[in-house]
């Protein structure tokens, strides 16, 4: 939006807005900062780390904790069911999702009202932890990769959107369509969805990003360390401190372990965050519009 | 009747193709557990099923009602949330204020870059990256000269919620208020200038009117769901000597119910903490329906 120039302004609006540009400002920086921090100290030796803190003396660098951290399997284990998991999930729920919000999207359908009411009971109202664990262990998913996917595949609020998306389609396209004598299903995939790409894109960015990081889940259904996904096995490095075994066992002293360890968080936290880090520019754009996509509801 | 029935025999690929599966799940895995809500009046025994428990009303409702920990982890819940949301509340708001204010769109786009990025680390990273940051060998005891272990300090928990809370999403939050802030009327803004309005008075009849549906909404959402503020970051940044201010009524259900298997008590707890959530949902609902003309959710 255009607004005066910055000269025109009067002294009061001038330190005004100096002040929230500072604020915005150290902000940014201090986003920034931590992730500096992070990418340099994966690099260090542990103990000048430990002793002195990062420094930009180039001798003191080392990969060690990339090639520890890149040599365990676990790591890659996790990274192939992380990998695995989003992309089931996501093309299951945009699937069932995308469905969903066709039939209600018409004004004609018959029984819209009451599914609408028993889908938006469950944005507000639920079992709870306790039922849905036995649920899901008397399905017999305990362990299953279906346990995370299927019971947040269906997800109300994305159904609104997608819902409010086909609402702004054109009828003409419609009465094109029924002029032709294209029957529902030739009309919904055939001229409906190619024209609803970016609601897509968006909703599928937003499902793969949120299995990818989440955790809990997976932490209370899986069990079996060969189905753990990416985020648990980096939960038992950071947060509980117990790196894979193999990456530190060799070490003699018990503070020389320690230390490792530590680096190896560092190492870790880069190279389990860089996929999406890489790939999130290039879909801001989608990202972007898939607010203004949702905002539209109100 | 005829009608409608000739009208679902007509669309049945509405009802059997598009509409079934999203049904099927949200009667399997959001309906069935509603139902297993009452075990939370039984001494559930698992063998026994459902069925064949003994009822025992609402001893377990009792039990953690009148348990000292009942008042801690009720605090701990709504003062996380609560102080959360008023700190992080304005935040997005102010930013995407700021954002707006920039003129040049090459320098916009690239601060916007950086504001979304970390909405992208996973919450295990994020709390991995805040340990890091704040060990007693870390960058900030170093920076401070100190040693203090900021992790097992129950007064340092919120403080570190709220602001990594912030850290994280205050970017993410601020692209609706920038979306909505793009309907903002270009004629009023020259309006305004030549009336000689300064920034706050063109904020006031410029930008405020375009957000402020969207600032209504959020508040109603986010205050809204003060009860069920999310397990995953406060477990991850729980220690076992911050529990004084970090058990919240989320953690304590998964620790009771899935680590000691009570499950009759943690299903009473958890039902609890949806029913005030519920509650909280639709006061605060006719609360901004008052301040706002009759308009809510």
């Amino acid at each position: 939006m255009k607004t005066q120039k910055f000269s025109r302004l009067s002294l009061a609006d001038k330190a005004l807005l100096i002040t929230g540009y500072i604020l915005l400002g150290s902000f940014v920086v201090a986003i920034i900062i931590p992730i500096i921090y992070i990418i340099i100290a994966s690099f260090m030796d542990p103990i000048t780390l430990q002793n002195s803190g990062i420094s930009f003396d180039l001798e003191k660098w080392t990969v060690t904790a990339y090639e520890r951290v890149l040599s365990n399997s676990q790591i890659w284990i996790g990274f192939k069911n992380a990998i695995i998991y989003s992309v089931v999930f996501t093309f299951v729920s945009v699937a069932v999702t995308l469905f969903a919000a066709y039939p209600m999207s018409r004004v004609d359908f018959k029984g819209r009202g009451f599914f609408n009411t028993i889908f938006m009971i469950t944005m507000f109202f639920g079992g709870g932890l306790i039922p849905t664990y036995l649920l899901i262990s008397n399905l017999g998913l305990l362990n299953s990769m279906w346990a995370i996917i299927l019971p947040g595949a269906f997800s109300v609020w994305n159904m609104i959107i997608a819902r409010t998306y086909y609402q702004g389609i054109p009828a003409e396209l419609r009465e094109a369509a029924d002029v032709d004598g294209a029957n529902e299903l030739t009309y919904y995939f055939l001229i409906l969805l190619p024209v609803c790409t970016p609601v897509i894109t968006v909703l599928a960015l937003w499902q793969f990003v949120g299995m990818w990081n989440s955790y809990f889940d997976a932490m209370i259904y899986l069990n079996d360390s060969a189905k753990q996904p990416l985020q648990l096995v980096l939960r038992s490095i950071l947060i509980q401190n117990q790196p894979e075994s193999g990456m530190i066992s060799d070490m003699q002293s018990t503070a020389a372990r320690a230390q490792l360890a530590e680096l190896l968080k560092y190492a870790t936290i880069i190279i389990s965050s860089l996929p999406l880090l890489i790939m999130y520019p290039f879909f801001q754009k989608y990202f972007d519009s898939g607010i203004m996509v949702g905002s539209v509801k109100g | 009747m005829r009608k409608t029935l000739l009208y679902v025999k007509q669309h049945w690929q509405l009802y059997l193709l598009f509409l079934m599966p999203a049904l099927l799940l949200t009667i399997i895995f959001r309906y069935i557990p509603m139902g297993g809500i009452l075990i939370a009046f039984q001494d559930y025994n698992p063998i026994r099923g459902i069925l064949g428990s003994r009822w025992v009303g609402f001893k377990y409702f009792h039990r953690f009602l009148s348990s000292p920990d009942f008042l801690t982890y009720l605090a701990n819940t709504l003062k996380l949330s609560i102080f959360g949301l008023l700190w992080g509340f304005p935040v997005p708001i102010l930013l995407a204020l700021l954002l707006n204010r920039i003129q040049r769109a090459s320098i916009k786009q690239k601060i916007q870059t950086v504001l979304y990025l970390p909405n992208f680390i996973s919450v295990i990273v994020l709390c991995g990256l805040v340990r890091i940051l704040l060990s007693v060998t870390g960058p900030l005891n170093q920076l401070m000269g100190t040693q203090i272990n900021f992790m097992t300090m129950p007064g340092a928990f919120r403080t570190i919620y709220i602001i990594s809370g912030i850290w994280q999403g205050a970017g993410w939050g601020s692209i609706m208020y920038t979306a909505a802030l793009s309907g903002a009327s270009q004629e009023l803004r020259e309006a305004a200038i030549v009336d000689g309005a300064n920034i706050f008075q063109q904020i006031q009849v410029v930008e405020w009117p375009a957000i402020k549906d969207m600032v209504v909404i959020q508040f109603i959402l986010q205050a809204g769901n003060i009860m069920s503020i999310g397990f995953e970051k406060a477990y991850a940044l729980q220690t076992d000597l911050n529990l004084a201010t970090s058990e919240i009524i989320a953690t304590y259900v998964y620790k009771k119910g899935l680590l000691d298997g009570d499950y009759a008590f943690s299903t009473a707890v958890g039902l609890f903490n949806t029913v005030i959530n519920v509650i909280l949902l639709i006061l605060v609902n006719k609360i901004v329906e008052k301040m706002n003309d009759g308009k809510g959710l």
